[in-house]
């Protein structure tokens, strides 16, 4: 969703003053865009993402650091993984392309392997796009390295780098994610294949992207290849994913994302959150936003903690998990649903009332052993 | 979440400590559990890192492997497994019972009875949370294809004796704790958590210490508090001091500890290689000593408190009276593990890949058959659980106010009293709807007739369970002023529809699987590491 270019300017002035003077936008990463998708309607995250704060730095700040980290293990092997599949031009990965998504074409061989290094995103981006260009117009199969492609978020570029993508002879283009979890008899943990294909999905927006400004523009395959080892060995195997749901999820969020301009209209004057400032500064600042905590986000934010402890403070029935609010009608805090159970607030009438004040009978009843006649069915 | 065990939860934050939510035990423990606390490597599949194993609280095995990566030394640790798990299934498998079975007599066709053994007790191996049932798995299925160097001896790597047999074992349990209700192999944080409604989520009530916090804090504190203090508290060296209950490590202590540990331990294995004389040799021994000695202080460092806390959480679970209808259930599980006992007696060939279509189909069916018992016995058994199924309108309690005697119409007639039921639930019931109320341990059937007085009064026909005679047995129709519990649930599961033999599988589904071929050992590459 383009904006007005005098509007655009002002937006990113105007989140440049939010990070604070001198802080640097924190770049947001697929894995980051992929995460918005877990819980959209949170404008503190959406805000906070949007303006490029570090959230991490901010929630150390705040008191509450986030307890995310990738062991050292973890991180070598899947280097070592994915440099084994693209070792020999890339040839393994190829084979895994032709085999997988495109066997009707003839079987990869001297495949291009354009350079792609340059200085800084933007010219690794251009780098990108001359070789995506030159690659279609072949005829041949082409492996592009860690291409970088820029994706415009809230109305400034993110720069994104897929594991490779790979351009197809008939002018096709592939994204490739290689994963270091295991593809055990054919099948994986879904929670992570899920979390590569969210993933994967905004490469191929960002690719979308690029190719709708070239002439003819290039298809851009809604399957995407994941790359994982057999078994328990380090062979690589590979799976075709379809990702056009987590594509069409993430295109919707991400036009979404540009509302972060209403959200930022909406904060007083002078909101900082740049993470030098005083605690009690930043948690104002940071109180400001509103924010829709669910106990998912302990997985997903680094602001969780932070967001879990004033939910907690504030008796939010959601701090228990999205189903116990869905059945507690317009009772939101701890404190309305045990007086209305007890019998001490409420209308009586409401179904959500009268069933508590059921719910909370049956339960003393049963805790309270043989009352009323031992009504059990013994 | 049914509304009485939100509620559940809502009284915890309030009062900062987990409510019951069940007043019995819904689950078999046994006297002698194997207790099992794995470690993994981050990003590796499968290779485990060290595990605490054992049945005696105070003197667990500790079983380490000083570098993950190396197949020898990840053998030479399930090897150690094996030693402590299989004598410990053995002494199940021995003792057995005479029981029956009915089969399907393959000449004639007739349903017979045969007797069979059937173990007296089964094993229990029990592991602190959901993670550990699919490690225990994960690790039942790199073990289970592998191939000694006594079947084969042309076999690349051979595996050590019995360390197939162990994956087979461990495949068996990992595939019944997919069963509901079953006890072969649970995780703590499961069965804590179907005890107890903790004041924080269920997402949160995976982790091991917090949900103990909440259940049973320390004195002077809240639940929250003690939860919070076991989920994020650090000492100075930046460790958690509760660690993750596993398999997975905390990043931190991959990082800061344990890299360094085996870095050094590889330095020293590589200096001993280079030793060029035995005096040198005799030094690098030592050091190579050190720093086994120092990885294994940091395994057992963070599995010991997770071992603790798995059997303070056995003590808790034990002050609860067990459930009726437990033994029963458990008398399944026992079926399942000598069913097991049986086929690796009779040399069956591991349990496949991937399942024919007809055993999937028996499988699932199971499972659905499971959950309904289980459902259906925990209500039966906890005035708690049915107090949650009478709000879902799934069943009524109350008392008996007046009965009426009447007769079926046909040439001999047999009693149908009606018996009016005054109640405060309001069950969903429709036309000649059938529920059924527990006389003697064996469900008797009654027919929905109609309401009286605005739903406050349930008429209902008695159809069964009444004996032969014309005259109700005594005992067997409820009297004025009794209190009763209807159901409309039924009480016993009837099995489905029998399903073809593998033999016969229709074309739809595959067809018949073919000649049952030995699986194939995986394929193993000269070296494994990534």
């Amino acid at each position: 969703m383009p904006l007005p270019r005098t509007r655009e300017k002002k937006l990113r002035q105007r989140l440049a003053e939010l990070r604070g003077p001198e802080v640097p936008a924190k770049a947001l990463d697929a894995r980051a865009l992929a995460a918005l998708a877990a819980n959209p309607g949170c404008r503190r995250r959406a805000l906070l993402d949007g303006a490029g704060v570090n959230k991490a730095a901010l929630a150390g700040a705040l008191g509450s650091p986030a307890a995310f980290g990738q062991s050292q293990f973890a991180l070598t092997r899947g280097n070592a993984f994915e440099a084994r599949v693209k070792a020999d031009g890339g040839a393994e990965l190829l084979r895994l392309v032709h085999e997988k998504l495109d066997r009707r074409a003839e079987p990869p061989s001297d495949a291009e392997l354009p350079e792609l290094t340059a200085i800084g995103p933007e010219g690794r981006t251009a780098r990108t796009t001359h070789a995506l260009r030159d690659a279609t117009a072949t005829g041949g199969w082409t492996l592009l390295d860690h291409p970088m492609l820029a994706l415009d978020v809230a109305g400034s570029p993110a720069f994104l780098e897929p594991d490779a993508v790979v351009v197809h002879p008939d002018g096709s283009w592939t994204v490739v994610e290689i994963k270091s979890f295991p593809m055990l008899d054919g099948s994986a943990d879904p929670a992570k294949v899920g979390a590569a294909a969210r993933q994967a999905a905004v490469y191929v927006l960002a690719l979308e992207e690029l190719a709708a400004r070239l002439d003819p523009a290039p298809a851009v395959r809604h399957h995407v290849l994941l790359v994982c080892p057999k078994d328990f060995s380090n062979l690589a195997t590979a799976s075709a994913v379809d990702i056009r749901k987590q594509r069409a999820v993430t295109a919707r969020q991400l036009a979404r994302l540009t509302r972060v301009q209403d959200i930022a209209d909406a904060l007083p004057e002078g909101t900082c959150f740049s993470p030098d400032l005083p605690a009690a500064e930043l948690t104002a600042a940071v109180e400001s936003v509103p924010a829709t905590y669910a106990p998912e986000c302990l997985s997903a934010c680094e602001l969780a903690f932070h967001c879990r402890d004033r939910s907690r403070a504030d008796g939010a029935v959601t701090s228990l998990g999205r189903s116990a609010r869905a059945e507690l009608g317009g009772l939101t805090t701890v404190e309305d649903v045990l007086a209305a159970a007890r019998g001490e607030a409420g209308d009586p009438a409401d179904p959500a009332v009268a069933a508590l004040r059921r719910a909370a009978e049956l339960r003393a009843e049963a805790l309270g052993g043989a009352v009323e006649g031992g009504a059990t069915c013994r | 979440m049914s509304l009485i065990s939100t509620l559940a939860r809502l009284e915890a934050v309030s009062s900062g400590r987990a409510q019951p939510a069940a007043t019995v035990r819904h689950r078999r423990l046994s006297d002698r559990p194997l207790v099992l606390v794995p470690l993994t490597t981050a990003g590796e599949a499968g290779a485990p890192l060290g595990a605490l194993v054992g049945t005696d609280r105070d003197a667990p095995h500790l079983l380490v492997v000083a570098q993950p990566r190396d197949r020898d030394l990840r053998f030479a640790f399930l090897s150690e497994l094996a030693d402590v798990v299989l004598p410990y299934l053995d002494g199940y498998a021995e003792s057995v019972e005479a029981a029956e079975r009915t089969e399907t007599d393959p000449e004639t066709g007739k349903r017979v009875k045969v007797e069979v053994e059937l173990c007296a007790d089964a094993p229990q191996l029990i592991v602190p949370s959901r993670a550990g049932v699919e490690f225990l798995r994960l690790l039942g299925r790199s073990m289970r294809f592998r191939r000694t160097a006594e079947q084969d001896p042309e076999t690349p790597y051979p595996a050590p004796p019995r360390l197939p047999l162990l994956g087979r074992w461990l495949t068996h349990f990992a595939e019944r704790a997919r069963v509901p209700g079953a006890s072969l192999l649970p995780a703590v944080t499961d069965l804590l958590a179907r005890h107890w409604a903790s004041g924080q989520s269920t997402l949160e009530d995976q982790h091991l210490g917090a949900l103990l916090a909440w259940i049973d804090p320390p004195e002077g504190v809240t639940g929250a508090e003690a939860a919070l203090r076991a989920e994020l508290d650090r000492d100075a060296e930046g460790q958690l001091l509760c660690p993750p209950a596993g398999p997975a490590t905390d990043p931190a202590f991959d990082n800061r500890l344990l890299a360094p540990a085996i870095e050094r331990y590889d330095r020293a294995r590589t200096a001993l290689a280079a030793a060029e004389d035995g005096l040198e040799a005799d030094d690098r021994l030592g050091a190579l000593t050190a720093a086994e000695r120092e990885i294994r202080a940091l395994v057992e460092s963070r599995t010991r408190p997770t071992w603790d806390a798995v059997w303070r959480g056995l003590d808790l679970l034990r002050a609860l009276p067990e459930g009726a209808h437990v033994e029963e259930r458990w008398t399944r599980d026992r079926w399942s593990f000598t069913a097991h006992r049986d086929r690796v007696l009779a040399g069956e060939p591991p349990q496949p890949r991937r399942d024919d279509a007809v055993t999937a189909a028996n499988k699932l069916a199971a499972r659905e058959r499971e959950q309904a018992r289980l459902e259906a016995q925990e209500a039966l058994d906890d005035p708690l659980v049915m107090a949650g199924r009478r709000l879902s309108g799934e069943a009524f309690a109350g008392e008996v106010t007046d009965v009426v005697m009447a007769y079926s119409e046909g040439k001999r007639p047999s009693p149908r009293p009606l018996v009016t039921v005054r109640t405060d639930d309001r069950p969903y019931l429709g036309e000649r709807a059938r529920v059924y109320r527990s006389l003697g341990g064996r469900p008797q059937a009654a027919e929905f007739v109609g309401y009286e007085d605005e739903g406050a009064l349930v008429v209902l026909r008695i159809v069964d369970k009444m004996g032969r005679g014309k005259e109700p047995e005594v005992g067997s129709v409820p009297e004025k002023g009794d209190p009763v519990c209807f159901t409309l649930f039924e009480h016993e599961q009837r099995g489905g529809a029998k399903l073809p033999d593998p033999e016969d599988t229709p074309w739809t589904h595959g067809g018949p699987p073919g000649e049952a071929a030995a699986p194939e050992p995986d394929p193993v590459t000269a070296e494994d590491l990534l």
